[in-house]
């Protein structure tokens, strides 16, 4: 390598010089990574028209300022395929250092070019996309119905001895669930209820029917709303904590610990989670009823001007409690999915950070997708028992 | 404009500091160009953080930090860029972007900094992988399907990828068993031969310091000393000595000096 000076004078350029004898291929300036693209054609152009030669080729090289691995790979290149059509190749005027480098370079390259990266088909690519997705979806329900099993084993168990229940996890974590998550499940909640009151007095209004809109409101937050908010708020907030807290202790090889250790993480980790959240969402749902009442109530006395008796009264006689228990019973049902989803998507989580974020996303999704369903699956059911 | 003498990197009274947790307190340290130096400190003697610091990674909280003669935290943005293209790092596991293959992975400086045809990025990435020792059969897998070892390959053949003049490596051979360790060493020799890098190593392996380092860089009491190995081992500083002279240093200094005075 010479100095930085000579090295900026220089242009780098590769040119064949077939007239003389024998035929050459003069390389001149820096040859860099930096200069690799112009470097690229014209090392290319020179040898082809020295290819079509016969007799030996000397690589003059006694111009070069600089030699990197990307200026070596080129020269090594062109000897390659020089000596490919039968010519015979030396190098001349490389100093030492830069002769290493050569060395090392046509020493360590592979016999064989890196095949290009593997084409799209486009249409062969959907198709076995939604072949695999379909194949997942079967494997994920056949796998959630194993860990349900899992899971109702070890709860019956735990029943059994009711002692061996992990207690300071399992009021930790209703402490995380429960009471941390009342102030944003009461605020939805609040604004939910004042929504639904002013869009179904603006509807009612129509037809002089304002006061129902509190027979309106009573309904659909008991039997429906509140219940199915507060699910769906758990489900992004807890169901996918639960999946990251899981999901990085597997990565950190926590959970193995623990099973060398003898401890059975469905035990430890799984089923306190389960059991706190089944006592916390029927809770914060209804926290959740109450808080879209006082919303929507609000908004029908201040807005609709109902007086206070008369909405109390009104709300009395649209309900009588029935649908405040409909909507109630649903709440552990919802709470043992999600929770059972995002324990269940943590252990899944292979050796790679990569995947806590890809299953807590599908915890989430699954989570509220279960629960919809679910709720459906009830409406049916109440239906058919003539509630 | 700056001459060849001019060391590679030049530190000058580096202060580091977390809140009020002192890291690294007035500390100077000069890298030359072309030589392997070792960096070698206790649990939290802030040897990361130095290099975090030399990268660019982390300003300190004063002091300079001269890389071939351009202050580095006073340049502004785009001078930045292109003094990056001069160095590689390689982290510990290797920090290879994991949505993407090894092949990808190495043409992303590539992509960045240069326009390279397609065909000449596949070629030089190839040969990178060869460098590294690393089968072709590699460069169309991903981050996940390597293992550790490999992972740290590639890492280093993306670190290499716009053939630097100056690498630095954050513990290549932790976590390596001893075969790979060693063939880690040879070839961070064998590149620093063949393409004059200057290197920055920090390691915990007195093997490595050993075998390949010309220098050796001490974080110590918030600064540093820069030694060889033999003046190191006289150093009458407890620490010094219990990492040189203690059983482990004692012997891979005795392995390194054997086998050429075999009739003493």
């Amino acid at each position: 390598m010479s100095t930085a000076g000579a090295a900026i004078v220089a242009e780098p350029s590769a040119a064949a010089r077939t007239d003389s004898s024998p035929a050459k291929l003069v390389g001149k300036g820096a040859w860099l990574v930096e200069n690799a693209a112009l470097l690229d054609l014209e090392v290319d152009q020179a040898t082809t028209a020295l290819a079509r030669g016969s007799g030996p080729v000397v690589l003059a090289m006694d111009a070069l300022t600089r030699l990197d691995t990307a200026g070596a790979w080129l020269l090594y290149r062109s000897r390659r395929r020089l000596e490919a059509a039968g010519r015979k190749v030396s190098v001349e005027g490389l100093d030492g250092a830069s002769t290493v480098l050569l060395e090392r370079v046509e020493s360590a390259c592979f016999k064989r070019d890196l095949p290009p990266p593997p084409k799209p088909q486009w249409l062969a690519d959907e198709l076995a996309k939604l072949g695999c997705a379909v194949l997942d979806a079967l494997d994920e329900i056949q796998q959630l119905l194993a860990f349900f099993g899992a899971l109702v084993t070890t709860l019956a168990s735990t029943i059994v001895r009711p002692w061996r229940l992990r207690f300071t996890s399992f009021s930790a974590h209703l402490l995380t669930t429960g009471l941390d998550a009342l102030p944003i499940v009461g605020l939805l909640s609040f604004l939910i209820g004042v929504v639904l009151a002013f869009q179904g007095a603006s509807q009612l209004r129509q037809f002089g029917a304002e006061i129902f809109t509190i027979n309106l409101l009573s309904i659909s937050i008991l039997r429906e709303i509140g219940v199915l908010m507060t699910a769906i708020i758990v489900a992004g907030r807890s169901g996918s904590a639960f999946t990251a807290q899981i999901g990085t202790m597997v990565v950190n090889e926590e959970v193995d610990a623990m099973r060398t250790l003898g401890l059975d993480p469905m035990e430890v980790l799984v089923l306190p989670r389960v059991l706190a959240l089944m006592v916390a969402l029927p809770l914060l749902a209804v926290f959740a009823d109450v808080m879209g009442l006082l919303g929507g109530g609000l908004l029908t006395i201040f807005i609709l001007d109902i007086p206070v008796p008369q909405f109390l009264s009104q709300l009395r006689a649209s309900t009588d409690g029935s649908q405040f228990w409909l909507g109630i019973i649903k709440a552990p049902v919802f709470a043992f999915v999600i929770a059972m989803v995002g324990c269940r998507n943590g252990l899944m989580v292979g050796g790679d950070a990569e995947s806590v974020g890809r299953l807590t996303t599908q915890a989430v999704v699954s989570g509220i997708f279960l629960v919809i369903i679910l709720d459906a699956a009830f409406s049916i059911a109440y239906n058919a028992l003539g509630y | 404009m700056p001459s060849d003498t001019e060391p590679a990197v030049r530190l000058v009274d580096i202060v580091n500091a977390f809140g009020r947790h002192v890291v690294h307190d007035g500390l100077n340290l000069e890298i030359r160009r072309g030589e392997i130096l070792g960096l070698v400190g206790g649990s939290g003697s802030g040897k990361s953080v130095l290099l975090r610091s030399i990268v660019g990674l982390r300003q300190p909280q004063s002091g300079r930090v001269v890389v071939f003669g351009e202050d580095l935290y006073a340049l502004d943005a785009e001078r930045r860029r292109s003094l990056q293209a001069r160095w590689g790092v390689l982290f510990q596991d290797g920090a290879l972007f994991s949505s993407l293959s090894v092949r990808e992975n190495i043409q992303v400086p590539m992509r960045e900094q240069l326009d390279l045809p397609r065909r000449l990025m596949d070629e030089l990435a190839a040969v990178r992988l060869a460098l590294v020792g690393l089968s072709i059969d590699a460069a169309d897998q991903y981050p996940s399907e390597l293992s550790g070892g490999m992972r740290k390959r590639a890492g280093l053949a993306r670190a290499l990828a716009l053939d630097p003049e100056i690498i630095l490596l954050d513990e290549p051979t932790a976590g390596l068993d001893p075969i790979g360790a060693a063939s880690f060493d040879e070839l961070i020799l064998t590149l620093h031969e063949a393409l004059g890098l200057t290197v920055v190593m920090i390691t915990h392996d007195v093997d490595s310091l050993v075998r390949i380092t010309d220098r050796v860089a001490v974080l110590l009491n918030k600064r540093c000393i820069v030694a060889t190995l033999s003046e190191l081992r006289a150093n009458p500083d407890p620490w010094v000595q219990a990492y040189f002279n203690g059983p482990r240093g004692r012997a891979a200094l005795a392995s390194e000096h054997a086998p050429p005075v075999a009739g003493d």
